[in-house]
Parts: C-alpha cells; structure tokens; sequence
C-alpha cells in the first residue's frame, strides 16, 4: 500500500504527501505550486478558466489525453497520471505553442482570464489528434465560457488549428506514466480523515465492509461541488477512478453493458451508435471536460432528479447491477429511485454497472432535453420516449422524465393512456390530458411548475410529429437540424 | 465594407510598426494565451498574508437585534473579526450618495437592507478558516417587509428622487389626435456581468500607515479615495494600482470599492497584507447587476406608422441603495428615443428602491433598457399595422445630417446634427439581403408546423460622453528616457477592451516610433491623480487625446531644442518612421532622446483633455448632455421550436459606425462580443430571485451566459466604411466599447417576428425578456387578448 501521491506535473515527477482527501488540483497549482496560469472562474466546472489536460493510460494500452476541469479534479484523482498545465506549452526557447500561436492571431483574447483554459482545451484537442473546425469545435469548446470576444475569433483560432494543434513535444510518454505505477493500492491519512485508491473490486467489497460510511468517488462532477461549494468536509473517500473492471463496455447479444466507472465520453460511442438520440443526450449533457471525467454510474447513483441518464435508461427498460460485501443483484433501474434524496441502495453497497436492452430492429428511443442554454446547462425538462407501434397501433410505451418529480419517473398514467390505442394524433392529445396524473412539477431557477407541465406534453406531441417525419422539421440543434 | 487590416484615413500612412489604423494585436495577447498575464489574485504574495472573507446576509431587509461573534474569533486561523466599530473613518463604499454601509454589524444603524449584503468580516491566515469562522457567528433578527420588485416599489411609491420627466410637445393631445394608438407593457430582466475574473483586492502595508492596493477595478480613483475616507486618511495615504481586470462590463466601475476597503482594514487593523477574493457565488450575490426595468408605453401614429405622440413609463429596479442608478436611468430616458424623431413626447422615470442588490453600472448603462422600450414600440406598430416593422423605422428615423427637415431634435432638446442611420441600414438592408431573407422565412414558415423562423432588424444610436458632465476629462503621464524607449500611462483602465493598446498607438504614431518601443504600464492614482471612471465608452476618446497631448508637449520641447542645434525653423522639423529631420538633417528618435537629455530638455510630461461643446441642465430636461453619436444596426435571424420555446440565432449581420478605426481588429472584436452579450441579455440569462429575495442564480451551473455553441452559425460583421467623426475625436474615430451591446436587441424583436408567425390568431407576441424557453412558449400559446 503506497501512502503518498505520484503524478506528473508538467514533466516533472510529484510526490505528495499527507495529502488532504478532497484537495483540489486547482488549489495545489494555484497555492503550492505558484502555477496562476490556471484560473478559477467558477469552482464548479462549469466555466473552463480552469481547464488543464490529463494525460492517463487509455483502455487500449497507449495514453490518452483529457481536457479537465482543475477546479473539481480531486487530487487522488491524480495518482499514476500526468497533468499539463498552460505554463509547460510554451517552448524550451519561449517559442510560443501553435495553440498559443492561433489565438494570438485571431485576436482570440480580450481580458484574457479565459484563455488560458480555452488554450488547454484546443492543447488536448490537438494532441488527440481531434478534428477541429466549425463543426466540432463548439462542443470541444462548450465548457469553456468567454464574456468578452463573443467566440468568433476563438472559432477561427480552433479552425487555423486544424489538425496542427500538437506541435510541442509531449512531455510524458507511457514510459513516464509507467515509471508511476506501483502498489495495487494507494490511501492516505491526515488529521483523521482518509482516502483509498482501490484498483481492484475486490479491494473495493473489503473497503465498502469496513467503511460503510465512505463517500465514494468516480468522476468528482458531482462531489467535486460539495467541497468547492458547499464546503463539506468529506472524512472517509474512496476513488473509483483506478479501478479498471468499472470500466468495461460490452456489446452482448441482447444487452449493452456498461461499467459504473465508464465515462460519459467513454460511453459515447457505444451509445450513439445504438441509440443516436441518448447520444447526443449524452453530449448535451455536460461540456468535454466534465465528459471526460463524470461516469454514467455516478450519475444513477447520486440519485438527482434531474441527472439526464435514467430517464433514458429507465425509458430503455434498463437494469442496475449493485454490488457490495453482501453479494451482488440487480433491479430495475427505475426501482432504483425511492424518493427524492433515497435510493434503493445499503450502505456499503456501490452501483457495479448498467445493462441496456439492445433495440430489437429499430432505434425508437428520443430523447428531448428543454433547458436554458443547449449545451452544458442543468435540464429542467427532459423527456424521453420508446414507443413501439404494430400495424397502427401502440403495442408499448415507455416515457420517463428528469425534472418533473423528487426523482426520474415514469409516466404511467400518460403510457396506460397509449398502450393498446391507435397511433394518431388524437390519441397523443387525449394522453397529454394524463400528464396531471403522473407529475406535479415544482417551481424552480430553471422554469416555473406551468412551463414544465406544459412543455412535458409538448413533448409527447413532439414525439409523434417526428416519428412521422424527419427529424430536421422538428429540431432547432444538434442530430438532425439543418436551421445552418 | 472593411474587415481586419489596415485601412486609409486622415493619418498620414506611417511606416511605423503598429501605428494607428492596424489591427494589432492586443498588448498582453501572448501573455493571456500563456497564462503569464497577472490578475489581483496571481500576484505572489508576502508570506503573511491575510485572507479575509465577507460575511453575507440572506435576509432582505431585518434589524440586527443581537450579534454574538465570539465563536468567529475563537475559531481556528482566525486573526481579526472586522466590523463597523472597527473602521476609524466613514462606514460607507458608495460611490456618490454615501448609502451603502461597509458593514452591517457594528454600525449605528444595524439594518440589513437586501440580501447578499456585507455583514462584517473575518480575517485569517486561509480563506477556508476564514469562511469557515464566518458561519458561526450567531445573528438574531427582527424581519422588516421587504419591498423586492418594481411592482412592490411603485405600489409602495418608494423612490431614490421624485419620478423625473422629459417633455417636449404636448403629448397627450398628439397622441389623441392620431389616427391610431395603442398602449402596452413590457418588462425586461437585468443581466450578472459575469466577468470571468471575479472581484479581488490586495492591500500591502507601506511606510507611515500608507496602504498600496491591487485591485479589479475600472475606477482606481474612487477606491483610492472611498479607502481613505473609511480609514480617516488624506487620499494621498492611499495608492491604488490596476494592471488589468478580467472582464469589467461595468460592473468594476463602483463595485470594487467594498472589498478594496475591507483589504485595507484588515491591513489598517492587523499591520499585515490582506486579500479579499470573492468566489463566483459570493461574486454573484454581493455585487449589484443590471437594472430590471418596465415599460409602459401609450401611443398615437398615422397609417404609414409614423409616431404622433408617445408617453413612456420607464420603472427600474434600483435595489437597496444608489450606487449610480439615478445616472442609469437617465440614460435609459435619452435612449428611450433611440433612432426615432418624436415629435411630442412625455418620458417619465420611477427609480424604485427595493430590498435587492444594489444595481450599477453595466454596458449601455440604462441605454439598452431604454432603447428595448421604443424597439418594442415600433415592433408593435408595425404588428398593429401589418407592416414590415422597418418601414416603420424608417418613417421615424431622425432626419440624416445635412438634410433640410426639423425632425432632428430629441426629447431632451438636443438638435441630432451627425445621424447617419438612413445610409447606414441602407447599406445593411442590401448587404444583408433583408427583404429577400425576410419574404423566404414567410414561404418557409407556411411548410413548417413545428419550427418558426422570424427576423428583424434593429438601429443603435448611442450618445457618447458622461452624462455627468464633470467626469469627461482624462489625464496621462509620458516619459521619454534617454535611450529613447516610452513609458506611457494615463487614467484609463485595461478590461480586456484594448485601451491600453489603442492609446499606445496613438503615441507611437505622434512620436513616430514603433509600438514596441512604449511600455505601457499599470494605471497608478500615484502617476494620474482624480481620474473618471473607465465607462461610457469614453476610453480612448478620453485618455488617447490626453496622451497625444502628453506626447506632443515633450515632442515640441524636441523639436525647439532640434530647431536651435540644427539652427533650422521649427516647422522644417519631420518626424517619420522613427527618423527626425530637416532638410539634411537627420537624427534618430533615440539619438535625439539621448541628446535633448544631455542639453537638459525635459522629456516627460502630463497630458489632460476635456470634451469639448457638452452641457446639460439636468433641471430643465435640457442641454446638449453628447459630444457625438455612434450609430449601428442589425439583422438577426432566429428559430424558435413551438412545442417547447427553445430557440436559436441562426444569423447576425452587424454594422457598426467606429468612425475611422484606430484597431479595426479590436473594434471588431469589441462589435461582436458586445452582441453576443447583448443577445444573450435578452435570451438565456435569467436572475431568479425567490420570495424572500435571495438570488437563486448565482453560479453559470444556474446563470446561462452564451456559450461558444450559442454563436450564430452565420455572423457577418462589418466596420461601416463610410463612418467618419464629423467631431474632433482622436483620429476621428468613434466609441465602440457600448453601442453595439444594443444590437442584440435584434435577436428579441426577430424572436417576436418567429412567434408572431406561430401564433393561430393575429395577437400580438408582447414577448419580454430575457426570451427563455418558458417566455416563447407561453408567448406562443397564450390566449389572444388583443
């Protein structure tokens, strides 16, 4: 058992020792390091001033390089890894990065507090080897909010990149993240509160008996905010994140499996290719940095009501698996969601893995997000429909929502409404009456309780029209609009 | 039209490296793209530093009845509790009205007047401690009823002064006399500045008690002497320094004074350096925002939509105190005209006090609520009378410069003598392709049951100077060394705008020597004293010209001294390309700086400029309160999905006068930042306040600025090629910094235009803002009552 920290920063190898649970690596650049090219904008991963680029093993043995947010990337979360920071890109000589280079060129800054995170995103963009132009850097980009240039000169900075983003020579290699790797475990202790770093699920089951009362950690996306807004002090944490079995995708016969600790990023192309819509659910869901790091399984198990997954999956009939000292079952993911802040889980217990029904022919799942801003902003609606008609009429129907209730729900009233019924449009606005029956949605900072109740309906409607037609009649963005 | 690059005008083309009219790029470019640009908060600091936190109140108006702060000072890392009791001079961060309190506790009058209010502060060797310790303190509160929006204020009549007027004409009788009217409301939300670089403050200890500040602001003057006041000290005590902020919006113009003071107490109280940084939250929470304004609106217009006569109702929601709120919503009066002659007109200002945030200063300064009102106007006449709400415009634009017609005087008797708005939305109708766009989204609309198209196009004109009229001076400090490198500084202050640039290259191209060769340097009240604010636009109009004044008193001193070691006149004397000569003569800029240093001829100098022909009787509603207009205009294209009310900008077309542009690549950048925070004002960025008036949105997790994928798809942005200051402004250019935040008024009228076409009945949309998801469904669906 290793009892200090090891990662590289900028090259350079780190031990770190006594190291407080939920530091952040925002605050240890920041405060310890004198490293202020790394900015904090919101402490919430929700701006990207902070952005720095992880370089890590990738599921295929080479590495992988990940744009992350520093401000909710807790320190554990490092060991074993490297970090880049806007400090290290510039060349031996000061020669500036062509990242560095483009952004100067387009007039991309004005206050220049944002660069810095903008500039580390194209940086892991580039050394992705990602394709970046008009289409795909506004989502590479998303998470990275600027007040001042309106994008444009940003745009044109990521377009010039092109692919040449990668210039620089990459100061860590796998050899530099292999000279890391030691024990099978690492954790750490100071004044009474303690962190493990399991790599095994084995190792998990024994710690999950011995510390019931542990909070566990995947991505930080979420836990990451209960230090950095609300203030919590966390005793006991265990991070998921070394543990390679959680990460598993499988592709069986009937069902898609995907491992607790498996990224939203991760994921993507798993699930965009069986379902296009819960892919593009998944894009919206959060910017690249919190894909990059957030995991599907963290996303049931917190338990939020308005978390976007399970209304997908619980519309896709999915399965939990938990697992925990006791042996392992499985249960109906909407089962799963007791009441608002309670879940059908012991203490001890952990969320192993979701397994989806695969679409029998075709793929009739949509998903629709209503929220403020299109990418990167909380639902306060979502809806999400599989609704399976036979010669005319609706022989299934699946409808779960985020955003409507203490927890993703299901419409029953609405789907007992269909079920049965002949597919037309008289028989979706005789179900919209159901919606009363099956929520009564509260007032919010997201929408009002009227909005919610009449948009959840809406949706339904909107359902039909475009199971009629394509989908560039009925959509303003993303998979299938053509409004460009 | 022009894009990047350099362009021709009055200057005589220079060979210097990054004289006026480049696109150069902005002078910390490099440094913000490496991280290396310091920010208050990247400033290393002494190794025993304080931090220190703010205390906030979450009630909106309540007596402090009893305070017990002894677990704050006994907890851990704690060093000092500051509050009111401890502050040797006044208790007071308020710009000009002396009404908003430092601190709560501890003050003669204990009341809590809104939520997010500075209760007192705890000083402690880590912000964690700090924040930590301010939680224990133990309050009892005996609530008040809490005034919290504009509709509680003017039941309650609770105003800031008596509601002020502008008149010209009889309007009531035009309006009864017109062939139509109509009347109508509209409300608009404020707006969070959201500058990514929250406030900060950093007070360093010097000799005989003086304190040195690092601060986040846009007006170093008025903390240096808001400090001084609170801690009983001369002014020259007090030194503040601003390198650059990140992001400011107005929202650093007065809002920096609170935690510069309480930096400077814990300094004052402990002998220590002291930082007060805010986090986002606390950011969001303490500082004041946007004014939420409501328009009511009566007016009369014949058949073509010409306005007879109008009265507006201008209600802002000022919160809890002034700040500059009396100055926002008068100009939110002198744009509540914007393009349009009204040829009788009665406009009416209510400056409602509320239990909120104090709001202030942001971009456009009231302006933009004022503008959205008459925009509205007009959308609704044309609505009204199933015109294309351009010809509407177009038949109340003021009369262009230099024509014949009377129709030029606004509501505040100030004769319009350079509107140029006729030419300039003709060439935006052709280069935008207006009508074409607007009769295929019609033919488009009809096939399309689920998705509307709509769009508009909207002008901006755009008084510039302070309407205060005293604030529109400006100084600068040049020096030139002996080896002929410059340092520059003035009074403005560095945003992220490229003032800082602009200026230096109006003093290189003065001295004619290469951009490099001018340090440019933090703004210091030791090097500029008293200056204004870096707002209203006035930047480079300001502090440029008090710098090429600087500039050109030590370039006279050369040239006398030149004139009598060559023995040549004066007016011989060329200075080109970092070459002086006469004649034979020749010498380089830093030769001549090295011998004017060695024959004793000073090379360094103050520069001072104040803006000419403006006054203003703010009594009488009358004066000339602008040196000159800038004018602009928009088309936006939008989409809108009218199941849910999700809806987009699709395309912008954006041209705007700069007059002949110093930096076109600046000023670009500055048109379309500021529309895309303009459109953002009116579309995703909503402030939630609950029933007790805490603000629910104080993170981007819950404030929706625009995100890069929010941009137009299609953006064509353009300096207007035949815009030219018929005013003395420093190379004829024009302000740019506010005016074309107003064109993303555009993206709410052609929102309206997208609902109006998916509404079954004729009713008109009445859409306010900011335009949610939840706003366009409900304007969609909501029953006709018109």
């Amino acid at each position: 058992m290793r009892d200090h920290l090891k990662f590289i920063l900028n090259g350079e190898v780190r031990r770190v020792d006594k190291v407080d649970p939920t530091a952040t690596l925002l605050n240890y650049l920041r405060d310890s390091q004198g490293l202020t090219g790394t900015k904090e904008g919101c402490a919430e991963g929700d701006c990207g001033a902070c952005t720095v680029t992880l370089t890590q093993h990738a599921p295929d043995g080479g590495v992988e390089h990940k744009a992350v947010n520093a401000c909710i990337c807790l320190l554990p979360m490092l060991d074993g890894k490297s970090v880049t920071t806007v400090e290290a890109l510039q060349g031996k000589a000061g020669q500036p990065h062509n990242v560095q280079k483009a952004m100067v060129d387009q007039h991309a800054s004005q206050c220049g507090f944002c660069t810095p995170g903008i500039v580390m995103s194209l940086h892991a963009a580039g050394l992705n080897a990602d394709r970046l132009d008009g289409e795909t850097a506004p989502d590479i980009l998303a998470g990275n909010l600027c007040r001042c240039t309106g994008y444009g000169p940003i745009l044109k900075a990521a377009e010039a990149l092109g692919s040449k983003g990668e210039a620089a020579p990459v100061r860590s290699d796998l050899s530099a993240l292999e000279s890391l790797v030691g024990e099978d475990m690492t954790s750490g202790e100071t004044k009474g509160r303690r962190f493990f770093i399991p790599t095994r699920l084995d190792q998990l089951d024994t710690l999950c008996a011995d510390h019931p009362e542990a909070t566990m950690v995947a991505g930080a996306t979420d836990v990451g905010l209960w230090v950095t807004k609300a203030h919590r002090q966390l005793e006991t944490v265990i991070y998921l994140n070394q543990i390679s079995e959680l990460k598993t995708i499988r592709t069986g016969d009937d069902t898609l499996w995907i491992g607790a600790g498996v990224t939203y990023e991760e994921a993507l192309p798993a699930l965009s290719k069986h379902w296009p819509d819960l892919g593009e659910l998944v894009r919206r869901l959060g910017s690249k940095q919190v894909r990059n790091t957030g995991t599907i399984g963290g996303n049931i198990a917190n338990g939020s009501p308005i978390g976007d997954m399970p209304p997908a999956l619980i519309a896709l009939e999915a399965s939990l698996h938990l697992r925990g000292d006791r042996g392992r079952r499985t249960l109906k993911l909407e089962d799963y969601f007791i009441d608002y802040g309670k879940q059908d889980r012991t203490p001890g217990e952990y969320v192993e893995g979701v397994e989806i029904p695969l679409p029998d022919k075709v793929d009739r799942l949509r998903c629709y997000k209503l929220s403020k801003r299109f990418d990167v902003d909380i639902t306060a609606v979502l809806g999400c429909f599989d609704i399976a008609v036979r010669e005319g009429q609706i022989t299934s129907a699946r409808i779960a929502y985020g955003g409507m209730a203490g927890i993703p729900k299901r419409a029953s009233h609405v789907e007992n409404a269909l079920a049965g019924q002949p597919w037309t449009e008289a028989t979706i606005r005789a179900a919209m009456h159901e919606y009363k029956h099956d929520f009564s949605p509260l007032s919010d900072m997201r929408a009002s309780e009227e909005y919610r109740a009449k948009a959840a309906q809406n949706l339904l409607l909107k359902y039909f029209l475009e199971m009629q037609g394509d989908r560039s009649q009925t959509r303003l963005v993303g998979l299938g609009s053509n409004l460009s | 039209m022009t894009g990047v690059g350099p362009i021709s005008g009055d200057a005589t083309p220079s060979r210097i490296s990054g004289g006026v009219r480049r696109s150069v790029s902005h002078d910390s470019a490099l440094k913000h793209t490496q991280g290396s640009a310091l920010y208050v908060d990247d400033i290393p600091t002494p190794l025993n530093c304080l931090n220190v936190h703010i205390a906030l109140s979450d009630r909106a108006h309540a007596r402090i009845l009893s305070v017990d702060l002894e677990a704050v000072r006994g907890a851990p890392g704690v060093v000092c509790v500051l509050t009111a009791s401890d502050i040797p001079g006044s208790n007071d961060v308020a710009p000009v009205f002396g009404d908003d309190p430092m601190f709560v506790v501890g003050a003669r009058e204990a009341l809590v007047q809104c939520a997010g209010q500075s209760l007192f502060a705890v000083a402690a060797e880590t912000l964690e401690q700090a924040r930590h310790a301010a939680t224990l303190v133990e309050i009892e509160y005996a609530d008040l009823p809490a005034l919290l929006d504009i509709e509680a204020a003017m039941q309650a009549k609770a105003f800031f002064e008596e509601p002020y007027q502008f008149v010209r004409g009889a309007s009531e009788s035009a309006i009864s006399d017109a062939k139509h009217q109509l009347s109508g409301r509209i409300e608009m939300g404020g707006q969070e500045h959201f500058y990514l670089e929250g406030h900060a403050a950093l007070s360093i200890p010097a000799e005989d008690g003086d304190i040195v500040l690092h601060c986040s602001s846009q007006h170093p003057s008025e903390i240096q002497h808001k400090v001084a006041g609170m801690l009983d000290v001369p002014n020259n005590a007090i030194n503040v320094q601003v390198r650059r902020m990140g992001g400011g919006f107005g929202g650093k113009e007065t809002q920096g004074s609170l935690p510069a003071a309480v930096a400077a107490l814990a300094t004052r109280l402990t002998g220590r350096p002291a930082k007060v940084r805010y986090d986002r939250d606390d950011d969001m929470r303490v500082t004041g925002k946007r004014h939420d304004f409501r328009i009511d609106y009566t007016v009369g217009f014949d058949d073509q939509g010409r306005i007879d006569g109008i009265e507006m109702d201008q209600a802002a929601r000022c919160g809890m105190s002034h700040d500059l709120s009396l100055a926002i919503c008068d100009r939110a009066m002198f744009h509540a005209d914007n393009c349009y002659y009204l040829p009788a007109v009665t406009i009416t200002s209510y400056r409602c006090r509320t239990n909120t945030v104090s709001n202030t200063a942001f971009r456009g300064f009231g302006g933009p609520q004022g503008m959205v009102g008459i925009e509205r106007v007009i959308d609704e006449i044309a609505h009204h009378l199933g015109k294309d709400p351009l010809d509407v415009r177009r038949a109340n634009f003021y009369a262009s410069s230099g024509t014949a017609s009377d129709r030029n005087v606004t509501p505040y008797h100030m004769t319009v003598e350079d509107c140029v708005i006729d030419d300039l939305v003709d060439d935006l109708v052709a280069s935008s392709d207006y009508h074409t766009r607007r009769d295929e989204i019609r033919t488009w609309n009809e096939n399309s049951p689920v998705l509307k198209r709509g769009i508009a196009l909207t002008p901006v004109k755009f008084g510039i100077s302070f309407t205060v009229t005293h604030l529109n001076q400006a100084g600068a400090l040049v020096h030139v060394y002996s080896d002929g490198s410059i340092h520059l500084n003035h009074g403005g202050t560095e945003m992220g705008q490229g003032l800082f640039l602009k200026v230096a290259q109006v003093v290189a191209e003065e001295f004619q020597v290469d951009l490099d060769r001018i340090k440019i340097t933090a703004t210091d009240t030791a090097k500029v004293p008293n200056t204004s604010p870096t707002a209203a636009s006035s930047g480079t109009d300001l502090n440029a010209m008090a710098a090429r004044n600087a500039a050109k008193t030590i370039k006279g001193r050369m040239i006398q001294f030149l004139a009598e070691h060559w023995s040549v006149v004066p007016s011989s004397i060329v200075f080109d390309a970092g070459q002086i000569s006469s004649g034979a003569h020749a010498m380089s800029f830093d030769d001549l700086a090295h011998s004017a240093y060695m024959e004793r001829v000073s090379l360094s100098s103050t520069g001072y400029y104040a803006t000419p022909k403006i006054s203003w009787d703010r009594k009488a509603g009358r004066g000339r309160p602008f040196y000159y207009f800038a004018y602009g205009a928009a088309v936006c294209e939008v989409a809108i999905d009218t199941l849910t009310g999700e809806n987009r900008i699709l395309r912008a077309d954006l041209l705007q006068d700069v007059g002949q542009s110093i930096n076109p690549a600046i000023d670009l950048g500055q048109i379309e930042g500021a529309f895309v925070q303009g459109a953002g004002w009116l579309t995703t960025e909503e402030l939630v306040f609950d029933a007790a008036g805490i603000l629910k949105t104080h993170a981007p997790s819950t404030y929706k600025i625009p995100t890069i994928s929010d941009r137009a798809p299609d953006m064509r942005i353009h300096l207007w090629d035949r815009g030219k200051n018929r005013e003395d402004v420093i190379y004829k250019s024009k302000a740019v910094g506010e005016p074309p935040f107003m064109l993303g008024i555009s993206a709410l009228m052609a929102l309206s235009d997208a609902i109006a076409q998916a509404r079954p009945d004729n009713a008109y949309p009445d859409l306010g803002s900011p335009a949610t998801p939840e706003r366009v469904l409900m304007a969609v669906e909501r029953e006709g009552q018109k």
